[in-house]
């Protein structure tokens, strides 16, 4: 199936496709890595073993995602 | 293709997936979680520490069941749904940006040359750094298991365990892609392949064991509950690999017809 002729001829050769440059891609990877942090510390670590909100509000209302996504709490 | 583009896709492609997991997560995940819970306020009533109210030793359990609800600002009914879906929703974005920066590394530098196909590749290996691995050594755990006390050293082992895996992977990658230019890519990603996995084995047999399933409590609830955690994470990571190659596609199409015409 997966090497059907039907299939389009970009599913199987086409083109070679040109890296993006490292340095393009560094200062975005910065950023993502920042909004990846800050949203996943909240759902993943806040009232666990660090604390920096003083109500444990965030802590709890995310608790379902955070046992699901294998983090450990409490 | 710029970054910038790249990255709002790889988020939107996390808003996706995130609805798909959190339907998973609800209708398979949730009767676990709430069967745990039970369990879990059983054991406080029954004078047994665990969980969120660390400590509470209560004299009967109608008293422990009052405190347990003052002691969380939520209620269960908030958790499980707009909880639930909020939580995800936020990894789901965060994963999402994570994978878009993975696929900018990966376009072109796979030996791969569809963008469908690097999607689902970087999908599968960012699944097995960042969830797979570290669940095998420190599975999920449902409410009710696992100290208190502990949180920090869990915690700690969890990431360490985590940036292990990540830095294996991408050195696995490296390996594969060495090993191409000698051998096959077939024979270059069983051979990267077998290299991770016992570095990854050999690195969980150095790593601290913990062993806090409280007695008695239910092994199916445990595996029900692990298998739920594993499918939620399996259609995250899948599900932002395939909407993320669905909106490369829909992206490229008007300018592959126009170089058709």
């Amino acid at each position: 199936m997966a090497f059907s002729p039907a299939l389009p001829a970009s599913e199987t050769t086409g083109p070679a496709v040109t890296p993006l440059p490292v340095r393009d891609i560094a200062p975005w990877a910065l950023l993502a890595a920042s909004i990846a942090l800050v949203l996943v510390y909240f759902v993943g670590f806040e009232e666990g073993a660090l604390n920096l909100l003083s109500s444990n509000v965030v802590h709890e209302f995310v608790h379902d995602a955070r046992h699901l996504a294998g983090l450990p709490c409490h | 293709m710029n970054m910038r583009d790249l990255l709002v896709r790889g988020m939107l492609a996390g808003i996706i997936a995130s609805v798909l997991a959190t339907a998973f997560a609800f209708t398979v995940g949730e009767p676990a979680i709430e069967r745990a819970i039970a369990i879990e306020e059983q054991n406080a009533a029954a004078g047994m520490p665990a969980g969120h109210d660390h400590g509470v030793m209560a004299a009967t359990a109608t008293a422990t069941a009052a405190e347990a609800e003052e002691a969380s600002p939520v209620s269960r009914e908030l958790q499980r749904t707009v909880g639930l879906v909020a939580g995800t929703l936020a990894l789901g974005v965060a994963f999402g940006g994570v994978f878009a920066i993975v696929f900018a590394f990966a376009r072109g530098r796979l030996g791969i040359t569809s963008d469908r196909g690097t999607a689902l590749t970087v999908a599968v290996l960012t699944f097995v750094a960042f969830y797979l691995v570290p669940f095998l050594k420190y599975p999920a755990n449902p409410p009710a298991v696992g100290h208190g006390e502990t949180i920090e050293a869990r915690t700690a082992a969890y990431v360490g365990m985590l940036l292990a895996s990540v830095l294996l992977m991408i050195a696995a990658v490296i390996l594969q892609r060495w090993l191409a230019e000698v051998r096959s890519r077939w024979d270059a990603s069983i051979l990267a392949g077998i290299v991770f996995g016992a570095l990854v084995v050999a690195v969980s047999l150095l790593m601290p064991g913990f062993s806090e399933v409280p007695e008695g409590f239910p092994a199916d609830v445990l595996w029900h509950f692990r298998l739920a955690s594993l499918g939620t994470q399996l259609t995250m990571w899948l599900g932002i690999g395939l909407a993320f190659g669905v909106l490369m596609d829909r992206a490229a199409r008007p300018v592959a017809q126009a170089a058709q015409r």
